[in-house]
């Protein structure tokens, strides 16, 4: 017969388990180092970068649209309550009823899973915003104006330097939430951590559902660390021994 | 316009030292707000002279302080600084040339002292080495060490921090500084001690200067001219501190001053101001019979002893005279001596804390200067002309 069958051959093959791996020797094992040496490159490389790439979208589209509504609302106190109502709502929508809610307009596109992302961190990264504008001591607002500051040089040399440390504090929870939520993304777009994981809950070979979930923690707490060094980085002063 | 008239020249000269400042007819009324919150407000502050605006609370002095700079814009009459109506005048552009403290300073909390004293001119775009030349100036002007710069304002005691707001406000030499309260927020001992530091600057620098206080010791102490203002933000008297200690316009600014505005006077005056009495001295060594003779030319009962130096060693009452030389043994010590920048009011307690005898006041060197008796005092405290 043309057709030969694998289990014909000496070893087991397992495609599912171990693609071919060492690990198949041991297929109880609960994490393989070598599994996840040998699929790094095709899997969780990539996975772990277009992750990367749809946090980094989703905070940087959410930031922008954040910082002009939080920059209006802060000339304009009016706007604050509508704009609170609305992201607090978006806020909370069960995020898989929101992926499932936007497939009829977006389809199942990176874009539908980016516009559930950025909703998720308006609310976080508007609040902070606008709180860290309001922070600022009146009476340094007012030197800073009758020392003849227009209202742009107030903005941008005295109340956002001065709020600097609340949008980071917004920043840090948005991007791991963000972090946390792109691996729900999986059931729209094919696209980052999410996929490895979910691949591996349909399986009981559990290195895959470990190796990626690990990734996603770890990214986290790394991106994290890396925005408390940034924030301390610009912004010394908020460091400085108060006497 | 060639490079030479537009760019700023070195060092603090790019304004007049010191400009006139006159408020004419000024009013200001808030929509809505029953009285006027200022009420046909007229002044004129000479160039370098310190103006205070004091009185109660809800007076409108703060008010009638902002309206300078146009932090608030006025109503109706005009405010001329250096001849020039403020309102003709772009706001930003105007409060570049004019000091701006505030009681609670208003210091960035993110930059450091340097980039806070350099905040105005940076706005006016002078170059680094300018800016860190001036910076450096200011520091030593207002007595912080130069190492200061590189701190943040959380690191700096209030009274620290006053001064550099003090040093911030000066950094472009503006002719005009408006001060609200300054050292409001500072407690009693070192608010003196910066009071007295701010007069000794402003001797040097001289400036045209709006100060505003609702205490009326402070008032005294630092204005060459004081404005009383009452509610409903109208002037009850624009004087002198003596004009107005010695002849109070009305029943409300004779309660502001307070019933003890005699006394208040005179702190105005200084020993070195009056004429003192020579008294009754005698040396060390001089024969009894001289000395005794001497005090009852003058009908008095002590005589004032000198050393060699014609320094005072103390009074020595003509009874304790026994036919010896006079000697210093015998002498009772000064329980103090005045200086000629001694305070009547000072000397005032001197004196009647030593049973009303008269002061034994000397020159810087120590040699006597003469005496100041309680009648001195009191005709001092008569109304000036």
């Amino acid at each position: 017969m043309a057709f030969a069958l694998p289990l014909a051959q000496s070893d087991p093959v397992i495609p599912e388990f171990g693609r071919g791996s060492s690990c198949v020797r041991d297929p109880d094992a609960l994490f393989c180092w070598g599994w996840v040496k040998d699929n790094w490159s095709d899997t969780l490389q990539p996975a772990l970068l277009q992750h990367i790439a749809l946090t980094l979208i989703a905070i940087g589209i959410g930031s922008a649209i954040a910082f002009s509504l939080a920059l209006t609302a802060h000339r304009r106190g009016w706007l604050t309550t509508p704009v609170v109502v609305v992201t607090g709502f978006l806020y909370t929508i069960p995020s898989l009823a929101l992926f499932q809610l936007l497939v009829p307009f977006t389809g199942l596109t990176r874009t539908t899973a980016e516009i559930a992302l950025v909703s998720y961190t308006l609310l976080i990264l508007f609040r902070n915003m606008l709180a860290g504008l309001a922070a600022v001591p009146a009476e340094v607002r007012d030197a800073a104006i009758g020392m003849g500051m227009t209202a742009r040089q107030l903005l941008w040399k005295v109340e956002l330097p001065l709020a600097l440390p609340a949008i980071f504090a917004g920043l840090r929870i948005a991007v791991v939430t963000v972090i946390s939520l792109a691996t729900i993304a999986v059931f729209v777009v094919n696209e980052g951590l999410g996929a490895p994981i979910y691949n591996g809950l349909q399986q009981t070979f559990s290195t895959e559902l470990i190796a990626a979930g690990g990734l996603c923690v770890l990214l986290a707490l790394f991106s994290d660390a890396l925005l408390v060094l940034l924030q301390r980085a610009i912004s010394p002063w908020a460091r400085v021994a108060r006497r | 316009m060639n490079s030479e008239n537009t760019a700023q020249t070195e060092g603090p000269t790019a304004y007049p030292s010191a400009a006139p400042l006159e408020f004419r007819h000024v009013g200001k009324r808030y929509p809505g707000a029953d009285g006027a919150a200022i009420e046909d407000l007229s002044f004129e502050v000479p160039a370098g002279e310190i103006c205070v605006l004091v009185g109660p609370s809800g007076c409108g002095k703060t008010t009638a302080m902002r309206l300078v700079n146009r932090m608030i814009d006025l109503s109706s009459g005009e405010i001329l600084l250096d001849g020039r109506s403020v309102n003709d005048r772009k706001p930003a552009e105007l409060r570049r040339e004019i000091g701006y403290v505030i009681q609670q300073i208003g210091l960035f909390p993110h930059q450091t002292i340097a980039q806070n004293i350099a905040t105005v001119p940076k706005l006016l775009g002078w170059d680094k080495r300018r800016i860190a030349a001036r910076v450096t100036e200011l520091l030593e002007l207002v007595g912080l060490p130069a190492e200061m710069g590189a701190r943040y304002p959380s690191q700096l005691s209030g009274g620290q921090r006053q001064r550099v707001g003090v040093a911030r406000a000066l950094a472009a030499d503006p002719p005009l500084m408006l001060m609200d309260e300054p050292f409001g927020a500072i407690d009693p001992i070192n608010r003196e001690r910066l009071q007295d530091e701010f007069l000794r600057l402003q001797r040097e620098i001289r400036k045209t200067i709006v100060f505003v206080t609702h205490d009326i010791d402070e008032a005294i102490k630092m204005g060459d001219r004081i404005a009383i203002m009452r509610e409903g933000g109208r002037l009850a008297q624009y004087a002198t501190p003596d004009e107005l200690l010695a002849a109070p316009a009305d029943e409300f600014v004779a309660k502001f001053v307070g019933a003890d505005r005699g006394l208040k006077r005179l702190t105005l005056s200084h020993l070195g101001d009056i004429e003192l009495t020579d008294g009754v001295v005698v040396k060390v060594g001089d024969p009894a019979e001289e000395a005794r003779r001497r005090a009852a030319d003058h009908g008095v009962e002590e005589v004032v002893v000198l050393d060699g130096g014609e320094k005072p060693l103390g009074r020595l009452p003509v009874a304790r005279l026994n036919g010896q030389p006079v000697s210093a043994d015998d002498a009772d010590p000064l329980a103090a001596i005045g200086g000629r920048s001694t305070s009547l009011r000072d000397a005032l307690s001197l004196v009647v804390a030593d049973r009303n005898r008269p002061l034994v006041v000397v020159e810087d060197d120590g040699r006597l200067a003469g005496l100041v008796s309680l009648e001195l005092i009191s005709d001092a405290l008569r109304p000036p002309g």
